[in-house]
């Protein structure tokens, strides 16, 4: 797990796992479909990556899918900080 | 043709997946008025036989109470059977009004706006009073049509843990630049049967100058000392800012909603609500059997004294027998299974016993958190009760489930 993943993971443990309850989280775990982050909950998780690493990810790559696992969310990230370096 | 086989055949493939997935919603027919023993055809087909009924939201047994009935009768008689129109051009009567009135005189508000449903109350409200300089943070729990009334609304959407207040605060803290703050969340929910913090939700609105927005469907007419709400129950009855309901459960259980609230709101969603502004009118004849229910709880505690009586009472036999049940204070009982498969074949084995309860299973509750909720009603009778409990012994000494623990119970979770 990369940086990006490690800062995502205690996120979603600090966003979404109820608390005094123990999940281990690890880079292949299924946020989404396994229902620990719904998707209309999804929304604060993509706010919270906008802003701490000052990209803009679009609607349409904002899908369940692309959230479903941290190793999925660092791909995203990655991606798109490129694409803000790509566009300055 | 537009509606080539092409298409015929994908639209075939994902209802096919729905069905594979064990997610396929079939109806079952009811040959009787709804009550706490009904008549039910199923499978499709074959001849209704007699079950009591343990998951109506019928929580008064007011859905068909002589009286609702009969009033219902002279409102068709006296204002007809229907408004075609809207409300704004010429579908308003004055028993529209008057339940307005007698709403807000009940949910101790300063106005209400009937709605076509609780849903469409829901869907309208938010688009209708918030801009993009607001934010809506909502418990993760709440009914899908809050959740929709959200998507269609252009102020910043946001979620707090469940019932988790110390969660709320960060949030209220973090969108302390916003216009408008609001929060929201179900006085019950109805998946779990808790009850929502609103004292301490309206504490802290009051503290960071936020709005509460309350979705009282599973609590108006029953929940507090005189059935007025969670509010009631939680001690800030006229504190809260918006609370929308229906007529659709406690209340007769026919249909229509409304939003009840400060007065300024309920005057924008009159002006702006998409839901209000096209579609029909609530039908007189639903309007008058709301009145007369409304006369009725108004009157006298004793249904929803009975009701409390009948939760208490089913609790301790659930538990008694050695089910995991949800802790809780509400006629929303949850009977805990974990397993999707086990909620299924429960609720199937049930109605072969004679009771009508219904399985939960993800994605409606959490994955390895599937259940069946039953729901209480003034309109059962002790007898009822003992005679459903015996069929849930039945089914569960067949699955080896009673008596083993939580522990044991979930780790038999398969999905």
């Amino acid at each position: 797990m990369n940086e990006i993943g490690k800062v995502v993971r205690d996120y979603v443990i600090r966003e979404y796992v109820p608390e005094g309850e123990e999940r281990e989280i690890n880079e292949t775990t299924p946020l989404i479909s396994s229902g620990l982050v719904d998707s209309f909950s999804m929304v604060s998780l993509l706010r919270f990556l906008e802003k701490k690493y000052a990209i803009h990810i679009p609607d349409a790559d904002a899908t369940p899918e692309a959230f479903d696992t941290i190793e999925r969310i660092e791909a995203l990230v990655e991606r798109f900080q490129k694409a803000t370096v790509g566009s300055v | 043709m537009a509606f080539s086989e092409r298409v015929r055949i994908s639209y075939q493939n994902e209802v096919g997946a729905i069905r594979t997935a064990g997610l396929f919603k079939e109806e079952r027919y009811i040959h009787s008025p709804q009550a706490a023993g009904i008549e039910v055809e199923f499978p499709v087909g074959s001849p209704p036989r007699k079950c009591i009924n343990i998951c109506a939201n019928n929580y008064l047994g007011l859905s068909s109470h002589p009286d609702v009935i009969a009033a219902a009768h002279a409102g068709l008689d006296n204002r007809g059977y229907g408004m075609s129109s809207v409300r704004f051009i010429c579908g308003t009567q004055d028993i529209h009004r008057e339940l307005e009135k007698r709403l807000t005189e009940f949910l101790g508000t300063e106005d209400t706006l009937l709605f076509p449903s609780c849903m469409d109350a829901n869907a309208g409200f938010f688009e209708a009073c918030l801009t993009d300089q607001d934010v809506m943070i909502a418990d993760r729990l709440v009914h899908a049509s809050i959740v929709d009334g959200m998507r269609l609304c252009k102020a910043m959407q946001d979620t707090f843990k469940h019932s988790d207040m110390g969660h709320l605060q960060a949030k209220l803290l973090e969108h302390h630049d916003k216009r408008m703050r609001i929060v929201i969340t179900d006085g019950v929910f109805s998946m779990d049967g808790d009850t929502a913090r609103l004292d301490e939700m309206v504490a802290l609105a009051e503290e960071h100058d936020a709005m509460v927005f309350l979705d009282d469907s599973h609590a108006t007419g029953f929940i507090g000392k005189t059935g007025r709400g969670t509010h009631e129950r939680r001690g800030v009855f006229g504190k809260i800012d918006v609370i929308t309901t229906t007529l659709g459960k406690a209340l007769g259980g026919a249909s229509g909603g409304c939003v009840s609230g400060r007065r300024e709101l309920v005057e924008m969603c009159r002006q702006r609500a998409r839901p209000y502004l096209f579609s029909n009118s609530v039908p007189p004849v639903i309007v008058a059997g709301a009145l007369k229910v409304l006369e009725l709880i108004g009157s006298t505690t004793e249904r929803r004294d009975k009701l409390e009586w009948n939760a208490q009472y089913w609790r301790g036999l659930l538990k008694d027998a050695g089910f995991d049940v949800k802790e809780g204070d509400t006629p929303i009982v949850p009977v805990m299974l974990y397993d999707a498969k086990l909620a299924q074949d429960f609720a199937r084995e049930l109605f072969d016993e004679g009771i009508y309860a219904v399985g939960f299973f993800f994605p409606v509750v959490p994955k390895g958190q599937a259940r069946i909720r039953t729901q209480l009603s003034a309109a059962h009778e002790k007898h009822h009760l003992d005679t459903a409990i015996e069929a849930f012994r039945k089914v569960g000494n067949k699955h080896h489930i009673l008596g083993i623990g939580r522990k044991e119970l979930m780790a038999m979770c398969v999905a």
